[in-house]
């Protein structure tokens, strides 16, 4: 990565132009060419640096339910547990983290009401108590990622 | 529901990210019957009511060096949590910030914020931080470290809602 990777990544984390010729537009703030920043884009998703350029999503607006769940898993059992939560579609991603609370996730349903169905079928499956934990506030973060 | 059927097939037409050609919203709408004004307009009023939360690029932060990431979590007074949050949330380093519910006796916190640092001794340095400005270091608090991730999935809009909501919890 070089200067220009970073100044791609820290400008448009958010306002990427929508109109008919946005990389042109983007390309022209940062002083280049508009195949010159489909170029780095293109080298930056292979690399995987980026998961994608495009939109994120907000779920609730789009009709769905959402949702942080945590579950005490015992160490013995956790590669199973595991298996079993992820094998749930609604799972969007999981975390071990260090705590009693050892495993983190997010659920995101098409309704808001399969948030609670897919807590207790998990409960069902794995034999533990899921603590469901959605957000009450959300807190402005700033778009600016330094790279 | 903000959107109507064809938003929705745009949002999956786009959910995998925006082609990289030199009139994308003209190729997008070209696989939906849409023209490009259409399109257009079509994002930008979804940008603007907040479907689109952001529209730009998507960093994975462990690429980017960033290895270490931490659910740092607060206990706070429910009538603080609105100045405290905001002020918490506007941290560099801080990459999502929300109030959730206490669930007693197990789990006394409120206010989790997400930071994400090159090391452990950098993701302290910045709780450390935040506690002292923000006068929080008498609050009870807990860094919960990521030790592996299992899953990042990247489903698809047509085949359910979750994958639009990749981070967004």
């Amino acid at each position: 990565m070089d200067n220009l990777d970073r100044a791609i990544i820290n400008e448009f984390q958010g306002g990427f132009p929508i109109s008919p010729r946005p990389y042109a537009e983007a390309a022209a703030r940062l002083g280049i060419s508009e195949g010159d920043f489909i170029d780095r884009v293109r080298s930056l998703l292979e690399a995987g640096v980026l998961s994608r350029f495009g939109p994120m999503f907000h779920a609730e607006k789009l009709g769905g339910g959402l949702t942080l769940a945590a579950m005490a898993v015992p160490e013995a059992d956790f590669e199973a547990v595991t298996e079993t939560v992820n094998a749930f579609p609604e799972v969007a991603h999981n975390y071990a983290r260090e705590h009693e609370l050892s495993m983190w996730f997010v659920l995101a349903t098409k309704t808001p009401e399969r948030v609670a169905e897919v807590i207790a079928e998990i409960e069902a499956a794995t034999g533990l108590h899921v603590y469901d934990m959605p957000k009450l506030e959300e807190f402005f973060v700033g778009l600016r990622f330094d790279a | 529901m903000l959107i109507d059927a064809t938003d929705e097939a745009l949002l999956a037409a786009i959910a995998d990210g925006l082609p990289l050609v030199s009139r994308p919203y003209r190729a997008i709408g070209e696989t939906i019957a849409l023209d490009e004004a259409e399109v257009i307009r079509r994002l930008g009023s979804m940008v603007e009511t907040g479907v689109i939360k952001r529209f730009g690029v998507i960093v994975r932060h462990h690429e980017l060096g960033f290895r270490t990431n931490a659910m740092v979590v607060w206990d706070i007074d429910d009538t603080a949590v609105a100045s405290t949050g905001p002020a918490v949330a506007a941290t560099p380093c801080v990459t999502l910030c929300y109030q959730r519910p206490r669930r007693l006796p197990d789990w006394p916190y409120n206010l989790f914020a997400m930071i994400h640092g090159r090391d452990r001794a950098s993701v302290l340095e910045k709780v450390a931080e935040i506690n002292s400005t923000h006068d929080l270091d008498g609050r009870p608090n807990d860094v919960l470290f990521s030790l592996r991730r299992f899953k990042q999935r990247g489903a698809r809009y047509g085949q359910s809602l979750p994958a639009l909501a990749r981070g967004a919890a």
